[in-house]
């Protein structure tokens, strides 16, 4: 793991130093948000696919749960963001929002590019996040419309179960990504576990970051 | 903070997207029903069914699937009859049967393909319960304990309504309203009960679950509900 772009002992501060990456309000959050996204995305598929609804019965179970916690994700979600707690939130929410030259050189190159010096997150996590948070407003804006269908006329109804369906898919696919790649890099999940990164990790893979944090300028040639 | 605010964009874009899925969803899984659905359906894997393109959604109005063995099934037929009588699953089956391939149109847009559907003729029974003069319609109940539906007596003597015990070369499994269902071919899937229990001759058509939600009684496919759909 050694840093390619950085001469081994340029900052002052040792490589297996650790600094904070996410605070409680954030890990807190994240770990509520998965085991909901767990529940919503194991009942929805139960209540989809007709042989394990058969297996698993009780269907009203497997949908009150479906639907409350997802109107709880979007709970979680606000009380997290909330003035009071969610000021490194909020902080890496203009982060995500924002893709600078290299991010967008990142993107590109799929990663390959080593002269390419990220921030806090990398283009990819940045378009996964900007992606699940619309798409879970989506799904329980559309999942709404089908748990109080009375309003709504049979149009609107089949084009929220067609929407809710269709996303469904694609939320799948963004969560299991997103686990793939945190097993891939025990660093960045014990991040989101404990809370802090090695400097060495984060020189590495977030430079811009660091020298953001640190006050360190690590980058000489700059 | 510098750099180009492409979060935003795909966040409002993702919403749009939802949006617009909303109100012309219906029209587009309508193409995809007819357009994609035919190649799902000669997938050898299986595994393209599980995309939302021509397949069955499963709806119940009741807190549990309703499930019940052969052995424990009772068919009755009632009402204003001269000879109300009761079928196991085996005396239904031994019956003479009706089988033919059709459409199943559900009246919010999914529509199945080309299901081959095998059962009794409802006019068979009709006939062998003898209906009274003053019979006009028919009440469908349903052992789910909730769910009814009704016909005209002239609707349900049609050639292409069924008390259906097999679907696509098997029996009819709980999912799909089994062992013993309703299949009117002509009308939306909410006219199709499931769990079939009771079939009750009566003076006038009472409006069953869902007519109570607004849907047509009389739910002619392409005819009715505001649906432009091809007749099955």
């Amino acid at each position: 793991m050694a840093a390619t772009t950085n001469p081994p002992d340029a900052g002052v501060r040792p490589d297996d130093a650790r600094i904070e990456r996410f605070d409680r309000v954030e890990r807190i959050t994240h770990w509520v948000n998965a085991v909901l996204f767990g529940i919503v995305m194991l009942t929805g598929s139960v209540l989809y696919i007709g042989q394990l609804s058969v297996i698993v019965g009780n269907r009203e179970i497997v949908r009150t749960l479906h639907v409350y916690c997802g109107l709880a994700i979007l709970v979680a979600f606000l009380i997290a963001y909330s003035p009071r707690w969610g000021r490194s939130l909020r902080k890496d929410f203009s982060r995500i929002n924002r893709w600078s030259q290299d991010d967008k050189r990142w993107f590109r190159t799929m990663g390959k590019d080593k002269l390419v010096r990220l921030g806090k997150f990398n283009s990819s996590q940045k378009l996964n996040a900007a992606f699940v948070v619309a798409a879970a407003l989506v799904m329980v804006g559309t999942g709404s419309i089908m748990k109080w269908f009375e309003p709504f006329p049979i149009d609107v109804r089949t084009g929220a179960t067609f929407v809710h369906d269709w996303f469904a898919f694609f939320v799948w696919a963004a969560v299991i990504g997103h686990i793939w790649f945190a097993f891939a890099d025990p660093e960045a999940l014990r991040a989101m576990w404990r809370g802090s990164v090695t400097v060495r990790w984060a020189k590495q893979h977030a430079p811009r970051w660091y020298e953001e944090t640190t006050g360190e300028n690590d980058n000489p040639t700059e | 903070m510098e750099g180009t605010p492409i979060g935003r964009r795909v966040f409002i874009g993702i919403l749009g997207v939802g949006a617009v899925g909303v109100l012309w969803g219906a029209k587009a899984q309508d193409w995809l029903e007819k357009s994609v659905a035919p190649l799902v359906s000669k997938d050898g894997t299986g595994l393209s069914s599980l995309l939302p393109i021509g397949r069955f959604r499963i709806y119940t109005v009741t807190g549990s699937l309703p499930s019940k063995s052969k052995a424990s099934y009772r068919l009755k037929v009632e009402g204003l009859v001269d000879a109300p009588f009761t079928l196991t699953y085996e005396e239904l089956r031994a019956l003479p049967a009706t089988k033919f391939t059709k459409d199943f149109q559900c009246v919010t847009g999914w529509r199945v393909h080309d299901v081959a559907w095998q059962g009794v003729l409802l006019s068979d029974l009709l006939d062998k319960a003898g209906v009274q003069p003053n019979a006009k319609a028919i009440r469908f109940k349903s052992f789910d304990g909730t769910y009814t539906e009704s016909l005209t007596l002239e609707q349900a003597r049609r050639k292409d309504v069924i008390v259906a015990y097999e679907m696509e070369g098997d029996d009819i499994s709980d999912e799909h309203g089994g062992p013993v269902r309703l299949y009117v071919a002509p009308m939306y899937g909410y006219k199709s009960i499931k769990w079939l229990d009771a079939i009750e001759l009566t003076k006038k058509v009472e409006p069953g679950y869902w007519e109570h939600y607004g849907y047509d009684v009389d739910g002619w496919v392409g005819r009715s509900n505001g649906r432009d759909d091809e007749s099955t």
